[in-house]
């Protein structure tokens, strides 16, 4: 660990970092702060979410500006930021696009743990940490996506908030309580206004915590092999590099790509063929007329179709509430002695294929309507998805896996 | 209080008055928790307002033709009503053996809507218009053998969200993700063409 030195420097830099460490902050987490040299492609993924989140925290804050929340003034009030505020359309564009692109970065940082086993001691914290980041996001989006007063907005706010009055006893009247009425209306509205900017700091803390417990053990690797067990006469770790400047040069090619591919979206294509954007919600909410066909953002899709997958009410919510909360028990369901899916066997490799198959069919089949073909499909890819999770401490533990090397492979 | 560091700070300290002042202040300090969050908790309940628009709803139903339904919003929910033919009621039984709660065990109704056609009267049909299951509205699908429902449909509601299907009754079919029967509201009929919605013979003042 940097010790705090420059506070013994004569003059202004001295005198400051005698009273803040900012010298020894920024040693021990950017130029003396060492990670594995072997990250691959897949290690963009969390710059890229910190990224994502100052983008949807910037535009946000202008989009509030203009947003006048209330089922009279909402919807047209985002109209008037789409047409008539100088730039508004890109700022509005930026953020629903920028909701969407969260939930990608996301879903493939989550992937990339499931990849090399990050999530597996000593990171156990870290990835709950970033469990709760997730379910803040879904929140947010949720949530958000209620804020254009659409008759989508409408619409998945009715369906989604009546999923607590499947509680036994209390839901019908929490159900109420969340409302604020007897139906989705102003004061649900204007509750989920304040909580979309109310869930920003508590998202911030956890951003926080997640970095802290990421520092604290280090970065994994695509080898899954832990680089300070290995350290050179400096004491410093023979595989790591320090953060900066090689990963913070590496994430800036990283971001320009990123951010390439994202304006291609906003500028050509903001709602994505109906993905990013729907076309129901750019007609008002009506209480009085549920769309053709409701499907919810993209993102929530493989939830929804476990639950309509399930002909009965009641499990179908239960089985959406743990297909979520599934990925917090990962650290403990995993029992095999390696992490990177390099040394891992076959049967690690034909389970995660299963979840990845699973995983995209349900969110596709979550898009489509809930009739005859598509529910089969449903329940057999939900028995896919649970089936990686409830039989993880079996085959993960009988698995054939391959001797890890000492050093990570590396090759210049 | 077993080493003797501990035991020169605690000299003279009366430990049972501390421990008892240390939960007696604990105790205080937790109901105070409790008193104050109650109107941060109590806000979010529907506002006086809210419940003032939900007050009993008066209905004409003297321009109601048989197979015809309005629905009219009451308490945010579309409100079915429609007038069914001696017919429809005769043939309610005859498909009980596909439904998940024929006898509407489990479903929410006011006792005299607790028969077999749930309704106080044959022909008038009244239910709250928003799926059992998460609060879509069931589209109205009245002729028997419905192109989308198959021929042996004996007519009903189809909701579009989850595919839910409801007879004539709001009874629910089996194979849908809805549990129940579609609610029905209090209701009564002050005269013969008109419909009171939210008000009978239990609720005195209606909105409650």
């Amino acid at each position: 660990m940097a010790s705090n030195e420059a506070a013994d420097k004569p003059g202004f830099w001295g005198w400051l970092n005698k009273r803040l460490a900012v010298d020894q902050v920024w040693r021990q987490h950017f130029s003396e702060y060492y990670a594995p040299k072997n990250f691959n492609f897949w290690y963009f993924f969390g710059s890229l979410a910190l990224m994502v989140l100052v983008l949807q925290l910037v535009t946000g804050i202008y989009l509030a500006m203009f947003y006048k929340v209330g089922d009279v003034s909402a919807f047209d009030s985002v109209e008037f930021i789409r047409r008539e505020v100088s730039y508004g359309w890109l700022l509005q564009y930026l953020h629903a696009v920028g909701a969407s692109a969260f939930f990608i970065v996301v879903y493939l940082h989550m992937y990339r743990a499931l990849l090399y086993g990050s999530y597996k001691a000593p990171r156990e914290l870290l990835w709950l940490f970033g469990m709760f980041i997730y379910l803040a996001l879904m929140a947010e989006a949720f949530m958000g996506y209620v804020l254009p007063w659409g008759n989508m907005s409408y619409w998945a706010a009715t369906v989604i908030i009546n999923l607590f009055s499947t509680i036994p006893v209390i839901g019908p009247g929490l159900v109420e309580w969340i409302r604020g009425d007897y139906g989705v209306a102003d004061a649900t509205l204007n509750r989920f206004f304040s909580l979309h900017v109310v869930v920003i700091p508590m998202a911030l803390l956890l951003v926080f915590l997640h970095v802290v417990a990421l520092h604290e053990v280090g970065s994994n690797n695509p080898d899954g092999v832990e680089i300070k067990a290995r350290k050179g006469s400096d004491g410093r770790p023979l595989d790591g590099i320090p953060f900066h400047p090689y990963y913070t040069v590496k994430d800036i090619v990283g971001v320009g790509v990123f951010l390439l591919l994202f304006a291609i979206v906003v500028f050509f294509a903001p709602t994505f063929g109906n993905l990013f954007m729907e076309e129901a919600n750019f007609e008002p909410a009506n209480p009085l007329s549920t769309p053709e066909h409701i499907a919810p953002s993209w993102y929530f899709t493989p939830y929804y179709a476990i639950l309509r997958a399930v002909p009965n009410q009641r499990i179908g919510a239960l089985l959406l509430l743990l297909a979520v909360l599934a990925f917090f028990f990962l650290p403990w369901l995993d029992r095999s002695p390696v992490k990177s899916i390099r040394y891992r066997g076959g049967l690690y490799k034909a389970f995660l294929a299963l979840f990845t198959v699973s995983f995209l069919s349900l969110m596709y089949l979550g898009l489509k309507p809930a009739t005859g073909a598509y529910v089969t499909a449903a329940r057999v890819f939900s028995v896919g998805y649970f089936a990686f999770f409830l039989l993880m401490p079996w085959y993960s533990r009988a698995d054939r896996v391959k001797p890890v090397p000492e050093r990570v492979t590396f090759h210049a | 209080m077993t080493d003797a560091g501990t035991m020169a700070n605690d000299e003279g300290v009366d430990q049972s008055r501390r421990k008892f002042l240390t939960v007696a202040t604990s105790a205080t300090a937790a109901v105070g928790v409790a008193f104050a969050v109650t109107p941060f908790i109590a806000s979010w309940n529907p506002s006086e307002r809210a419940r003032a628009l939900g007050a009993p709803l008066l209905i004409d139903l003297s321009k109601l033709e048989l197979g015809q339904m309005i629905t009219p919003v009451w308490r945010k929910q579309p409100i079915y009503i429609f007038r069914r033919s001696p017919e429809i009621v005769a043939q309610l039984a005859a498909h009980d053996g596909r439904l998940k709660d024929p006898k509407s065990e489990d479903s929410v109704q006011p006792t005299y809507a607790d028969n077999e056609q749930r309704s106080r009267r044959a022909d008038v049909a009244v239910l709250i218009g928003t799926c059992t299951h998460l609060g879509c509205l069931p589209k109205q699908h009245f002729e028997p053998g419905d192109a989308l429902l198959g021929t042996d449909w004996p007519g009903g509601f189809l909701c579009p969200c989850h595919g839910s299907r409801f007879d004539m009754a709001g009874r629910v079919f089996n194979g849908s993700p809805a549990s129940t029967n579609l609610r029905i509201p209090p209701y009564s009929f002050p005269t013969d063409n008109t419909l009171l919605i939210g008000q009978d013979e239990t609720t005195a003042q209606g909105a409650a």
